[in-house]
C-alpha cells in the first residue's frame, strides 16, 4: 500500500469526522441544557436525510442547496417535540426520559421504513466523483464540501450561543434552572428552541452525510450511539469537545477501515470510548467532575 | 418451617391470594394453551425474569444498565459453544456461562464505579461494551462469527431435562420455575441488609456514604448478581432458539426490550417486572393478531403501533402499571 493512500484515507476520515461532529453537537446542546438524553438523535438524521434524498429524486434539488430549509424543518420538528411531548418529562428520571425517547425512535424508524422500504438509497450528484488534487494528496469533493459546510454551521451555532441575547438566555439556563425561572425567563420555550437547535444540527449533519453514505431506516440507533460515544468522548456540554470526538472518531473508523476490515470499525470508536471513561471520565474538553 | 414463615412475612392476605391465583394459573396453563400460546407464555415468563434481574441493577440499586444483552449472549454462546465443541451440557455449562457473565459485569462496574462514572455516562457504558461484544463476536471464529452458531436439532419424544433437548412445555417450567425463584430471592434482598443499602444508594448515594456503607461494593454486588442472573436466561434462550447470531443476540434492541418489561410495570417493585412482561408481550402478540386479521400485512405497521402503544403508556403512567394497580385493586406492596 503507497504511504499516501493513508493519507487520503486519513484526510476522508477527518472530513467525515467533521460531519459527524456536527451530529454530536446537536446531541450535546440538548443535553447540556435540557438535560435530556436524546435516544431519539440518530434517528433524528435519518429522517433529515430521507428528506434531503426525497427531494433529490422528485426535484432535482442539490442537498447542499437544501441544507438550511432541511434545518429548519428538523427545527420546526424539534421544536414541537420538546414542547408537546418531552417537557412534561424534563424533570423525571434518567430512565423514563430514556424510555419515553426509546418510544419516539421505534415510532421514526418504522414509519420511515413503511414510507420508504429497508434497502439502502444514495444519492448521485453530478459532483460525487469529482476530487480535488493537491500534490500527492486527493480529497473527495463531496467530503470536502460535507466537512466544510459543517465547519460552517458549528461556527453559526458558536456565534449564536456567544453573541446573542436568545443564547446566553440559553446558557442561563444550563447553568441554573431555577436562577433563570427567578429572573423570569421562559424556560420552557427556550427548552423547546434549543432542542430545536439541536435538531437543526443533527439534520443539516444528515444532509450532507446523505452525499456520503446511503440510508436505510435501521440507520437510526447506531447514529445514535456514535452521536454518545461522540460527545461522551469529546466531553458532555464543550461545544469544541463534539466537533474534536466527531473528528477523532472519524479518523479513527477511517484507519480501522483501512487497517483492519470495515465492518470491526465501530469496535475501535467503543473501545476509545472506554480508554477514555478509563482514563479521562469527563472527555477531553470536558470539565473536571462533570 | 421457619423458612416459609419468613417467605411470606410481612404480606398481607390479598396478595397471598394474588400470589396463589397467579402461581396455579401459571401452573396449568400448558394443559389448557395450545402451541402457539405456550410460545407466548414462554416469552412472557423469559421476559418476566430477566427484567426482575434488570431491576436489581437499576430498581434496586439505581444503577441504569442499558447493556443487558450482553449477559444474555454471553450466557448463550458460552453455554452453546461448549455443548457444540465438547458436548458440555447446559447445566455444567452453566458452571463457566454464569461467572463469565459475571466477570464481565464486574468489569463493567470496575470501570465505571471506580471512576464515578454514574447515571447516563454509565448507560452509554454498558451499551459500549455490549456493542463491542456484537462486533467482537462477529468475527470470532470459535463461535462461528457472523455466520451464527447452531445447536444439533432433532424430532424428540421426550424431554431430556439434562440437556435440555425438548418440547417448549418443558422449557415453559424451567422458566417458570426460574421466574419464582427470581421473585422469591429479589425479595429476599430486598428484605436483607444489602436491599436497604442498595435503596439508600438509589435514593442519594452521597448520603449512603456518609452514613459509612461502602457504595462501590454494594454497587459492584449489584451488577454481579444481575448480570450471573441473566446469563441463566441466555443459556436457556440457546437452548430454546438452538441458534444464536451476534446481530441479534447483542443487538442493542435485545437490550431495549429487556427493560422495557420492567420499566412499564414499574421500576423498584417486585410485580412490575412480571405484570410488564405480560402487558407488553400481551400487546406485541395482540397486534399481530388484529393487524393480520385486518390483513394489514405492512413491514414496520405492527411497531409503530407498539411504540405509539409505549408512548401513551408513559405519558399517561409514568410510574408504571403496578403501583398504579396496586392502588387499584387495594393492595399496595410492602417497601418500595
Amino acid at each position: 500500500v503507497p504511504a499516501e493512500i493513508y493519507l487520503n484515507v486519513a484526510v476522508g476520515g477527518v472530513l467525515t469526522g467533521l460531519v459527524y461532529g456536527l451530529m454530536a453537537l446537536g446531541l450535546s446542546v440538548i443535553f447540556g441544557v435540557v438535560r435530556v438524553v436524546n435516544f431519539a438523535h440518530g434517528e433524528m438524521m435519518t429522517i433529515a436525510m430521507y428528506i434531503a434524498l426525497t427531494l433529490f429524486s422528485a426535484f432535482h434539488l442539490d442537498p447542499l442547496v437544501m441544507l438550511i430549509p432541511i434545518a429548519a424543518v428538523l427545527f420546526a420538528f424539534g421544536y414541537a417535540l420538546q414542547a408537546a411531548v418531552i417537557n412534561p418529562f424534563v424533570t423525571r428520571p434518567d430512565y423514563i426520559q430514556f424510555l419515553l425517547l426509546v418510544a419516539i425512535a421505534i415510532i421514526m424508524v418504522n414509519v420511515l421504513l413503511i414510507l420508504f422500504g429497508p434497502d439502502a438509497k444514495g444519492i448521485q450528484t453530478s459532483y460525487s466523483y469529482d476530487s480535488f488534487q493537491f500534490g500527492k494528496l486527493i480529497v473527495d469533493a463531496t467530503k470536502a464540501y460535507a466537512g466544510l459546510a459543517a465547519l460552517v454551521v458549528a461556527a453559526g451555532l458558536f456565534a449564536f450561543f456567544q453573541y446573542t441575547i436568545l443564547g446566553t438566555a440559553i446558557r442561563a439556563c444550563a447553568d441554573n434552572y431555577t436562577g433563570a425561572l427567578v429572573v423570569g425567563l421562559d424556560v420552557k420555550h427556550l427548552y423547546a428552541l434549543t432542542f430545536g437547535l439541536g435538531a437543526a444540527c443533527v439534520g443539516a449533519a444528515g444532509v450532507m452525510l446523505i452525499l456520503i453514505v446511503d440510508v436505510t431506516p435501521s440507520l437510526g440507533p447506531a447514529y445514535t450511539l456514535l452521536a454518545f460515544v461522540i460527545v461522551i468522548t469529546g466531553g458532555l456540554g464543550s461545544m469544541p469537545g463534539a466537533l474534536l470526538g466527531g473528528v477523532l472518531i472519524g479518523l479513527t473508523e477511517a484507519m480501522a477501515g483501512l487497517l483492519f476490515t470495515p465492518s470491526a470499525k465501530s469496535m475501535f470508536a467503543f473501545a476509545i470510548l472506554v480508554l477514555v471513561l478509563l482514563f479521562r471520565p469527563q472527555g477531553i474538553m470536558g470539565k473536571r467532575a462533570a | 418451617m421457619k423458612m416459609l414463615t419468613r417467605l411470606i412475612d410481612g404480606l398481607s392476605a390479598r396478595v397471598l391470594i394474588l400470589l396463589g391465583v397467579v402461581a396455579v394459573a401459571l401452573l396449568v396453563a400448558p394443559l389448557i394453551a395450545g402451541d402457539y400460546l405456550l410460545t407466548v407464555l414462554i416469552l412472557i415468563l423469559y421476559f418476566a425474569y430477566i427484567g426482575q434481574a434488570w431491576n436489581i441493577m437499576m430498581g434496586f440499586a439505581g444503577q441504569l444498565s442499558l447493556g443487558h444483552a450482553l449477559y444474555v449472549g454471553l450466557g448463550a454462546y458460552t453455554a452453546a459453544a461448549l455443548y457444540v465443541h465438547f458436548g458440555i451440557g447446559p447445566w455444567l455449562g452453566l458452571l463457566v456461562a454464569v461467572p463469565v457473565a459475571a466477570l464481565a459485569g464486574a468489569f463493567i462496574g470496575f470501570l465505571a464505579f471506580r471512576f464515578k462514572v454514574g447515571g447516563v455516562y454509565f448507560a452509554i457504558l454498558t451499551i459500549a461494551v455490549c456493542e463491542f461484544a456484537r462486533v467482537g463476536f462477529d468475527h470470532l471464529a470459535w463461535t462461528h462469527g457472523s455466520s451464527g452458531l447452531f445447536l444439533p436439532v432433532s424430532q424428540y419424544s421426550g424431554n431430556d431435562l439434562w440437556l435440555l433437548r425438548g418440547r417448549p412445555v418443558m422449557f415453559y417450567y424451567i422458566l417458570l420455575v426460574a421466574t419464582a425463584l427470581a421473585f422469591i430471592g429479589c425479595r429476599a434482598l430486598l428484605q436483607s441488609r444489602i436491599g436497604y443499602f442498595w435503596r439508600a444508594i438509589r435514593e442519594d448515594e452521597e448520603a449512603a456514604r456518609s452514613t459509612g456503607i461502602d457504595t462501590f461494593h454494594y454497587k459492584m454486588i449489584a451488577v454481579v448478581i444481575s448480570a450471573s442472573m441473566t446469563s441463566f436466561a441466555g443459556v436457556i434462550y440457546a437452548f430454546y432458539y438452538n441458534n444464536l447470531f451476534p446481530e441479534q443476540v447483542f443487538h442493542i434492541s435485545r437490550s431495549i426490550e429487556i427493560i422495557l418489561g420492567p420499566i412499564v410495570g414499574g421500576v423498584g417493585t417486585l410485580f412490575g417486572p412480571i405484570l410488564g412482561a405480560f402487558v407488553l408481550t400481551g400487546l406485541a402478540e395482540t397486534l399481530n393478531t388484529v393487524l393480520a386479521a385486518l390483513g394489514i400485512d405492512l413491514p414496520g405497521a405492527k411497531q409503530v403501533f407498539y411504540g405509539v402503544c409505549l408512548l401513551l403508556v408513559i405519558m399517561t403512567l409514568p410510574d408504571g402499571v403496578w403501583p398504579w394497580l396496586a392502588r387499584r385493586i387495594g393492595l399496595s406492596e410492602r417497601g418500595p
